[in-house]
């Protein structure tokens, strides 16, 4: 049997207060910078015209632009995709296509410019987008309302499964991988699309599942070993979970990798948000989550939860109940004291 | 021991289904060019073809392919019941893509004001645009009873067999000449008469449905059966290649030709010869309808004239009526100049029949002209249902007060793209799943092969799950299965970690392995349910793409607690019962 981080006794929540700096510091750059300069959105979303050309030789990119600038397809904004044969022309065009009537007017614009520039043949279309700003703002505005009802319901969910302080520590620690998440996004220039969406809502969910393995186990350990202060049972159940922590991250890690290097161009985008989520969850998990779980019993200890919450179930006070009055209130002043 | 025998009936069951589910199958689809784009026929109509595949649907980008979105463009003058209006504009817009002849095309209404127009393979904007943009144009025009076409039909046959498309020509399998007509027994026959008295209807003050109604019984009743009889002895007489595959109709101007014989006709009439040799001041228009008849399917065309009585522009309204005499029908309103037109042409046409034309299709079958009509006339729907009268209702408006449309969004995926996709794809899901086998077999051995066994599985029953729903894959939704191959041995790490767990503690092999799956339910759950209403709210709030990466989400969460749960713990049960837990585990 190989066995890795078995058995360990790391104190995994004292470096609690350096692993908040970083991320804070993270999330300071990287949602400061967005909050200055915006993020990068695709077409989806602030509407517009793309074109995906591939062409039969390496174009002269300096004559593609001058020549699209010439025809009044300006501020075209010309990529490489992929290849040096390929290319994408952005154009923003919004302005200009609500006057012509269609969506697509830049997009015929464009193949005119090219059949005049470089011949019928010598490249082909292979995608073409227009999106009108109307879309776009729809797009944009389902999007959010997504990630909102997303964090709502998981929100809901762990609030009947789990007591209010294991959800409220959960929801703070996805709270945390969104904020990171975007934070990355802009540090890397990548752009808003449905797909990278898509892959904010997978990391949420990636993070939330995490977090729950921990809570599962801190919730067991709650139950068997009453006496144990809450920091103590923290450190004990990310560490027991340490293994199953590092198979699953390797393995998802492994399928994200496989999608960041072979599945092209078009998802990638989405395997490198989905790659710095498996990073932010696992982060999270033990880094936001559970130092956050201590500070609120702080706050409120377990007994004034009870008094209060007549919400809280039964079976939910059965399974999280842990220690008497006196013991929950020296937590913190022992084992926890770096929180206070 | 029963139990076990059940659970393993279980698994080989769904292993059964999933196959059966992902056997491959006919389908019709367009037919492809070596770079996957599609061919074109001599009209501009995709090509269709039949083959065997394995039937997951692939989304627009996967397969390449142009969506669009439609709103009424209201540039030009405010439109006032934009849910009518959309209504009226779906009608011409479905017309259309029905007759462009592209398999599984998506024309759906979304919210209030929007319309949706996917076409799959299809790889010229431009022209779907065009297709879609054009405004409609109906017009009324009376069906040719001189038999204008049967008099041609030699020459027709004449010219082809010079051009050297003799009878050879005519495709295989054609059901025998003679006969075909006569099978087409009994045609719910449509009429159309004028909406009560003439004066009354003039004064407006007429209630929708007459009383009386003299001369009604022509609708429904027999058409014209003096025609059909003759066809068999015209194919026979000639022998040409045209009339090989036209078959006669009841009424006359009234042609069958057998649906896969479209195109070829469709061919044969746009040889610049033939054009010169069809009767002038003659116009052939394909019928929207088709009728299937001993498994094959015929198209009908009709012979008209091609000076229109009415047109679309003469037209003030028309709606359905059900009436208890009646059956269902259509009235419909015309204005005073177009009434007065109308009123004269129908008169001179008596017991003609009057093709309702949207754009360049007949819509259905023509109904016979009862009697002269004014400004108000009604069409009997000869027995068809209210839907029916419904549809016709809309397209009289649709003609009568035409939609401008504008494309608000245009995606346009080259089938070459698509392809491209699909092949990396698939070799990124086939690298996760090597480097995650070679991860579980490294660590866990001999457990780590059941677990590589439940994944394989879990492969299958996804791919099962999506063929089986129909789901359309797309190329986020194949990036998803690619990674959730990743995620889904979640469940046996958490389950494996338990067992060893329980083994440290000392417990019997058995023991150990009940305790860790029984422990490790509840984090696997509440995990898998939370990454389920992700993809919930996904499904709810995405459009396309998103749509199909939510389902592959959904299918692979399904799929990953049926194979980690279930499958992998019977595996060990087996395992258990041949070793009889004197063995050691290696986990």
């Amino acid at each position: 049997m190989i066995r890795i981080f078995h058995g360990t006794h790391y104190d995994f929540i004292k470096a609690w207060r350096i692993m908040a700096i970083t991320t804070v510091v993270f999330i300071v750059i990287g949602i400061g910078s967005l909050l200055v300069r915006g993020l990068h959105y695709s077409i989806d979303f602030t509407g517009g015209t793309l074109v995906q050309l591939r062409f039969t030789t390496a174009p002269d990119v300096g004559r593609l632009r001058s020549a699209l600038d010439r025809g009044g397809v300006h501020d075209a904004e010309i990529q490489a995709f992929g290849s040096d044969k390929e290319y994408t022309v952005r154009a923003q065009g919004a302005g200009s296509t609500a006057q012509t009537g269609s969506a697509d007017a830049v997009a015929l614009q464009v193949e005119g410019v090219l059949d005049r520039e470089f011949g019928h043949d010598s490249y082909r279309v292979v995608r073409s987008e227009a999106v009108s700003a109307r879309v776009g703002g729809e797009l944009r505005r389902n999007a959010l309302i997504a990630i909102l009802i997303s964090f709502g319901v998981t929100l809901l969910y762990l609030a009947i499964r789990f007591e209010w302080r294991f959800g409220v520590a959960a929801d703070l620690a996805t709270l945390h991988d969104i904020l990171t998440t975007l934070a990355f996004i802009k540090l890397m220039n990548i752009e808003i699309s449905l797909t990278v969406v898509a892959a904010i809502l997978t990391v949420i969910g990636y993070s939330m599942n995490d977090t729950i393995i921990i809570f599962d186990r801190v919730r067991e350990n709650l139950r068997r070993r009453r006496r144990e202060p809450l920091y103590d049972t923290l450190n004990r159940s990310v560490n027991e979970t340490l293994p199953r922590s590092v198979m699953t991250h390797l393995t998802a890690l492994a399928a994200t990798l496989a999608l960041l290097i072979f599945a092209g161009e078009v998802i990638r985008p989405f395997a490198w948000v989905m790659a710095f989520g498996i990073v932010t969850g696992t982060f999270s998990s033990i880094y936001v989550a559970a130092p956050v779980l201590l500070w609120i019993e702080r706050r409120w200890p377990r007994e004034a939860a009870q008094g209060g919450g007549a919400s809280a179930r039964a079976e939910s006070r059965r399974a999280v109940r842990t220690e008497p009055e006196g013991r929950a209130a020296k937590v913190p002043a022992g084992g926890a004291a770096p929180l206070a | 021991m029963s139990n076990l025998k059940l659970r393993v009936g279980i698994i080989l069951g769904l292993i059964a289904a999933s196959i059966w589910a992902l056997a491959p199958r006919t389908v019709v689809e367009l037919k492809r060019g070596p770079n996957g784009e599609p061919v074109y026929n001599i009209d501009s109509l995709p090509v269709l073809d039949t083959t065997r595949r394995v039937p997951l649907r692939e989304g627009l980008d996967l397969q390449g392919g142009i969506h669009l979105e439609l709103e009424p463009d209201e540039s030009k003058g405010a439109i006032a019941n934009r849910s009518d209006a959309i209504d009226r504009a779906l009608t011409v817009v479905r017309t259309r893509i029905d007759a462009f002849g592209v398999t599984e095309p998506v024309v759906q209404k979304v919210g209030t004001d929007r319309i949706i127009v996917e076409l799959p393979g299809v790889d010229d904007p431009a022209r779907a645009r065009s297709i879609v943009e054009q405004s409609a144009f109906l017009q009324f025009q009376i069906v040719d009873k001189t038999q204008a076409l049967d008099k041609v039909i030699p020459r027709i046959d004449q010219i082809l067999k010079t051009k050297g498309i003799g009878s050879v020509a005519a495709s295989p399998g054609v059901a025998p000449a003679n006969g075909v007509a006569g099978l087409f027994s009994a045609p719910t026959d449509t009429g159309a008469k004028a909406a009560g008295t003439q004066k009354g209807a003039e004064k407006g003050a007429e209630k929708g449905a007459p009383k009386g109604a003299a001369g009604a019984k022509a609708a429904g009743g027999k058409p014209d059966s003096s025609a059909p009889a003759d066809t068999g002895a015209l194919a026979a007489l000639t022998g040409g290649a045209f009339s090989k595959i036209v078959q006669q109709g009841q009424m006359p101007g009234e042609y069958y030709v057998a649906k896969s014989d479209m195109g070829t006709v469709g061919r044969y009439l746009a040889i610049p010869d033939v054009v010169a040799a069809l009767p002038p001041g003659k116009v052939i228009r394909w019928s929207s309808d088709s009728v299937s008849l001993a498994g094959r399917t015929y198209k009908a065309f009709y012979v008209l004239d091609a000076r229109p009585i009415a047109t679309g522009e003469n037209l003030i309204d028309a709606k359905p009526m059900s009436d208890p005499t009646e059956g269902t029908l259509v009235t419909f309103q015309l204005n005073r100049e177009g009434g007065r037109r109308f009123q004269i042409e129908t008169g001179r046409h008596i017991k003609d029949y009057m093709a309702i034309v949207l754009d360049t299709l007949a819509m259905g079958r023509p109904p016979v002209i009862e009697g002269a009509i004014g400004t108000r006339g009604q069409i009997t729907m000869g027995g068809r249902d209210l839907q029916a009268a419904q549809d016709l209702a809309l397209v009289l408006r649709a003609g009568a007060l035409p939609v401008p449309l504008k494309v608000v969004d245009m995606r346009a995926i080259g089938a070459s793209l698509g392809q491209d996709s699909v092949r990396a794809g698939i070799r990124a899901g086939i690298i996760a799943v090597t480097l995650v086998i070679v991860i579980m077999l490294g660590y866990y051995r001999f457990s780590g092969l059941l677990a590589v066994g439940g994944l394989l599985l879990y492969v299958l029953y996804t791919l099962a799950v999506l063929a089986g729903f129909d789901a359309v894959l797309t190329l986020p939704g194949l990036a998803g299965f690619v990674l959730s191959i990743g995620i889904a041995v979640d469940a046996n790490v958490l389950i494996f970690e338990r067992i060893r767990e329980e083994m440290d503690h000392g417990k019997t092999i058995r023991t150990a392995i009940d305790e860790g799956f029984r422990h490790a339910m509840s984090a696997i759950i509440d995990s898998n349910v939370t990454t389920a209403l992700t993809a919930a709210v996904l499904y709810q709030y995405g459009t396309g793409p998103i749509r199909g990466f939510a389902v592959t989400l959904i299918a692979g969460i399904l799929a990953s607690m049926v194979t980690s749960i279930f499958v992998v713990r019977t595996f060990f049960s087996l395992w258990l019962a041949r070793t009889r837990g004197t063995q050691a585990l290696s986990i």
